[in-house]
């Protein structure tokens, strides 16, 4: 196995990773981190992809880069959704389903 | 033996990734799993590195770990005032993991089935973009569309943010207030840090257009400027409607949607840059970017007005 597929391999791994922790925790925090990591093991494999020939194919590239600051502008509004919500109800969960009304 | 030792640091460095990623998932308590996260992106900014991809390893270390790192940490500290750092265990763990794992195994299959997709070919239009590194070619010339909407999106997500100011913050200055003991380490940093970011930034953006670096790295170094001078008390978060401030987050999008339209009367058409203006309309939109970028970026990390209620940051 090659080092590129090690590092697509990782990319793939922390896709998992980031979805476990998407879907398992409710601290709002939390899954704010495991969409971030969905997003940079995303831009792992897609790179990798791009760089199986040489030189790397600045188009993923030019893709990525765009694709890591918009991950960062949706990161600051849902951080900025979880601490409205926690000064207004004093937790940064979601209430669970029993507690709807 | 070259390969192999290549092959085993890429394991190393995979290894490495993995189990940090995973301390930022499952381990306790949020404060380290923040820690764990920005540990994390400096990781995987070296793996970029070694990729061969710079433009990408300077966008993640500064961007996905630094200023990521910075909005999780003020996030931590927002969540620990309002007492609701509540962490409750994970739940659903087997159904998470199995979701988790599939869409691993997926693209685990993808990776070695799917073919080599054909490249295009760039060697041409790069030799009339006006620009030698062909990751800046890509953003602001081939597909400049993107990056207009980008700059777009940027500035949506800062409205977005401001709108959740309650009524009666909504004259208060931005964020939570930052407060800097005299002497302290920083107040001692926050004086030698910005000349130098200043410098390190505005050379990113120049360089940016031949080597690595580009208005994203160079004006999120710029960024990270704004938000240390006001961390350590040299400048003062502004209210919104600072005329400045709102023709700093303006100017960017503004410049490259004039520049596009003027690309119209020269004979290209929309943001289609003829060969003999292709350089200097580059490097113009990629200044103007780069401040605008840079205001943007820091106010994201600021947040929303808040009322100073005498706590520290």
């Amino acid at each position: 196995m090659s080092g590129l597929s090690v590092l697509a391999l990782t990319g793939a791994g922390l896709i998992g990773l980031g979805i476990y922790g998407l879907l398992a925790h409710a601290q709002l925090l939390r899954r704010v981190i495991g969409f971030n990591l969905v997003g940079s093991g995303l831009f792992l494999f897609f790179g990798a992809a791009g760089a199986r020939e040489m030189p790397v194919d600045p188009i993923p590239q030019a893709l990525i880069i765009t694709g890591i600051v918009v991950a960062f502008a949706a990161s600051a509004l849902a951080v900025a959704l979880i601490t409205a919500l926690a000064r207004a109800t004093g937790r940064a969960t979601l209430p669970e389903e029993s507690e709807r009304s | 033996m070259t390969l192999a030792l290549d092959l085993g640091l890429d394991l190393a460095f995979g290894a490495l990734i993995l189990a940090t990623a995973l301390a930022a998932v499952a381990g306790q308590g949020l404060f380290r799993a923040v820690v764990f996260f920005i540990t994390y992106g400096l990781l995987l900014a070296l793996v970029w590195a070694r990729l061969g991809a710079y433009d990408v390893a300077l966008a993640e270390g500064v961007i996905g770990a630094g200023l990521t790192g910075v909005l999780l940490l003020m996030a931590q500290g927002r969540l620990r005032r309002a007492d609701a750092l509540a962490d409750p265990p994970a739940r659903g763990k087997l159904a998470a993991a199995l979701a988790g794992a599939s869409v691993t195994a997926a693209l685990v299959w993808a990776w070695f089935t799917l073919p080599l997709p054909q490249r295009i070919d760039l060697d041409a239009p790069m030799a009339a973009s006006g620009v030698e590194n062909p990751v800046t070619a890509v953003l602001l010339n081939f597909r400049a569309w993107d990056t207009l909407l980008e700059s777009i999106v940027l500035l949506a997500a800062l409205v977005g943010l401001w709108m959740l100011a309650r009524d009666a913050e909504w004259r208060a200055p931005l964020g939570p207030g930052f407060h800097a003991r005299a002497g302290g380490v920083l107040s001692v940093f926050g004086r030698l840090l910005p000349p130098v970011g200043l410098i390190y930034g505005v050379w990113l953006v120049w360089a940016g257009a031949d080597q690595t670096g580009g208005a994203f790295q160079g004006g999120t170094v710029l960024a990270a400027v704004i938000l240390v001078a006001m961390m350590a008390g040299l400048a003062r978060a502004p209210r919104v409607g600072a005329p400045a401030w709102h023709a700093a987050l303006a100017f960017g999008p503004g410049v490259f949607l004039l520049a596009g339209i003027a690309m119209i009367a020269v004979g290209g058409g929309f943001l289609t840059l003829p060969p003999e203006f292709a350089k200097p309309v580059t490097v113009t939109i990629e200044a103007a970017l780069t401040l605008s970028i840079a205001v943007t970026l820091a106010l994201l990390v600021v947040g929303p007005p808040e009322q100073q209620n005498g706590g520290g940051t």
